[in-house]
């Protein structure tokens, strides 16, 4: 990791930390709440998408399995809290382990349909399972955070809490991306074949970053069950995934401060949009078409690459990477 | 009832659907050879002819007939325009970024079917009456007849456009290599373009002789979608008659899982096929395993 991400990093930390002295209105701390556990979401899902070049549109399915198994066990099961995320959190690893092994060993995109028919799957569950679910009313009374003794009872110290946590998974993230096995997942998705010849074990990288990118949204999926302490069916269905998805374009594949930008930009465009509720998921679906049509690399990178361009005449490899990608398309 | 009146029924009602997951499944399977990617529209089509088919029907007054003409047309169009417009002006030609687009495609669609025909479901008469036939003791719609004569028509001028047609023989060549077709002269944009509008006029197809059994509502797409691929994956993506078998496998066995076991998880069932058959077979019944082409 950089000099210059920690120090991003650092201004970052301190531009949020100082936020909530500004904003008075609960309101906007909530939506800011809810931010930070798609940022932990969407860097998740960009380790899969831009590292090892496959997308999940099961997401919400991951996300829902850590609201859902934390609730139940702490609420019907009477477990302390914070063992009942892990379980959680090992639950949803070890499922998504079950799903990655067989779909990502195989070439091309088997995992988009298999993870959105696990997300149909955990959605039919929650709402045909009502026993331990509560069906399609909901699940509610779910014990609030708690750390030791200490409540969290209002938004703003689950801001504190949250960011802090979104913080800290933004950091590790920098730091799995800068390791040996960033430098694989680098290799592996710029050439898998040529990964695969200098000896890294292709297969096996997808499958553990699927795996720890299950693991994040179930970590966040707990998180906000005990923050709004009430969970429904409605919150984890298929559109969940198509925003985090387009939360990773918009901000733009392998990039983290991209993801971060992708996802406050993207949390808070619907508050913005209230006059248009109806047509929430025509934008969505014209946003995620513009962005990846005009835009391949995200938002975030041409804004930045804007900035960059008045420094270095010719951007970077952009061009040969174009090129690059054209010859793809005629291949095969 | 025997028991085994009972399965015969269900054998019989799952063909029905199965048919129109196997129209679904070649509609996959074009697209699918002609560029490499998974077009995740394609559930979307079938709900368009299902919603087109009732605008020109039901609220237009069209004979059906020249309903079902204008409706296969209507949504050939619109795979038309999805390639002619986002596909083709993408700015990255990466797989996964056109995948990605073609969601988005989905989304856009779901999102102006919802606003131009509601959120209530909808639903056609049947092409011939109602009156159940009895057939070897099991009572069939006359609807199902209709399915399975149209899908066995539609999979044989399929069959013979693709073997017996220059235009065919070009679009499996493009199939078979991109490059080399390219090379002897086949205006390969063309036919990426053509199977682009043809999977559109299948799923329209699929969408006009499903509706009258099942109703349509403006999200039924993403669900059909998947079961069509998961019949895809089922018979060996890409391939035609692998389209067929898998289509009515699953219907078959979504049928009989519904009848036997439970019908709240029946679409729950579709996605257990699909992870089983990658599982233990990813080539599919009928696919031969593919050498990775380095």
């Amino acid at each position: 990791m950089g000099n210059k991400n920690k120090i991003s990093l650092l201004i970052f930390a301190l531009i949020i930390f100082t936020l909530p002295a500004i904003l008075q209105n609960n309101y906007h701390l909530m939506v800011l709440n809810v931010a930070a556990l798609n940022i932990m979401v969407v860097i998740g899902l960009n380790l899969l998408m831009g590292y090892a070049g496959q997308i999940s549109l099961g997401h919400a399915a991951f996300f829902g399995l850590g609201a859902y198994l934390s609730a139940i066990f702490t609420a019907t099961c009477g477990f302390p809290l914070w063992p009942a995320m892990i379980m959680a959190m090992v639950i949803a690893g070890i499922v998504a382990y079950t799903i990655g092994i067989p779909t990502l060993k195989l070439e091309g995109h088997y995992l988009v349909m298999a993870t959105l028919g696990f997300n149909i799957i955990i959605y039919i569950v929650m709402v045909q399972f009502d026993a331990v679910t509560g069906g399609p009313s909901g699940f509610a009374g779910i014990p609030r955070l708690r750390l030791g003794d200490f409540t969290f009872q209002s938004d703003r110290q689950i801001y504190y809490l949250f960011w802090a946590l979104s913080i800290a998974v933004l950091f590790f993230s920098m730091n799995l991306t800068h390791s040996r096995v960033g430098r694989a997942m680098a290799a592996l998705s710029h050439n898998e074949i040529a990964a695969g010849c200098a000896g890294i074990d292709t297969d096996g990288y997808k499958v553990k970053i699927f795996v720890i990118s299950g693991v994040l949204a179930s970590l966040a999926g707990s998180l906000y069950a005990h923050y709004i302490t009430f969970i429904s069916p409605g919150t984890f269905g298929f559109f969940y995934s198509i925003q985090v998805v387009t939360m990773v374009l918009v901000g733009g594949m392998a990039s983290l401060w991209g993801s971060v930008f992708g996802a406050i930009l993207l949390t808070l465009l619907p508050e913005v949009l209230h006059a248009v509720q109806e047509y929430n998921v025509l934008i969505y679906g014209l946003i995620l078409m513009a962005v990846l049509v005009f835009f391949p690399r995200g938002l975030f990178p041409g804004i930045a690459g804007v900035f960059a361009k008045r420094r270095t005449a010719v951007p970077p490899d952009s061009r040969e990477q174009l090129a690059l990608e054209k010859r793809v398309w005629c291949r095969k | 009832m025997t028991l085994s009146l009972q399965i015969f029924q269900f054998i019989l009602s799952g063909l029905t659907t199965g048919s129109t997951y196997a129209l679904i499944a070649i509609g996959f399977s074009l697209i699918h050879n002609a560029t490499g990617i998974v077009n995740f529209a394609q559930g979307e089509f079938v709900m368009l002819g299902g919603m087109f088919m009732i605008t020109f029907y039901t609220f237009l007054k069209l004979p059906m007939l020249l309903g079902f003409v204008l409706t296969v047309f209507s949504v050939a169009a619109v795979g038309l325009l999805l390639e002619r417009g986002p596909i083709r002006h993408a700015r990255s030609k990466e797989i996964l970024i056109l995948v990605m687009i073609t969601i988005g495609a989905s989304i856009f669609i779901k999102g102006f079917s919802m606003i131009l025909w509601g959120k209530n479901p909808m639903t056609l008469p049947p092409f011939s009456g109602e009156a159940p036939i009895v057939f070897l003791g099991a009572a069939v719609m006359p609807q199902s007849i209709w399915i399975f004569g149209i899908t066995i028509g539609v999979v044989a001028a399929l069959n013979y456009f693709f073997k017996g047609t220059m235009t065919g023989k070009a679009m499996r060549a493009v199939a078979a290599s991109r490059r080399s077709a390219m090379l002897t002269g086949i205006p390969v944009d063309r036919m990426i373009l053509l199977s682009f509008t043809l999977s559109g006029a299948l799923g329209a197809v699929a969408g006009i002789i499903l509706t009258p059994i099942t109703t349509t509502s403006y999200d039924v797409g993403v669900m059909l979608g998947l079961k069509g691929f998961s019949a895809a994956i089922l018979g060996g993506y890409g391939s035609m008659p692998g389209a067929v078998v898998g289509g009515l496998l699953l219907g078959i066995l979504e049928s009989l899982a519904a009848g036997l076991i439970s019908s709240e998880y029946k679409d729950a069932l579709a996605f257990l096929i699909l992870l089983t058959a990658l599982f233990f077979k990813p080539s599919g019944i009928m696919g031969r395993g593919r050498l990775r082409q380095v």
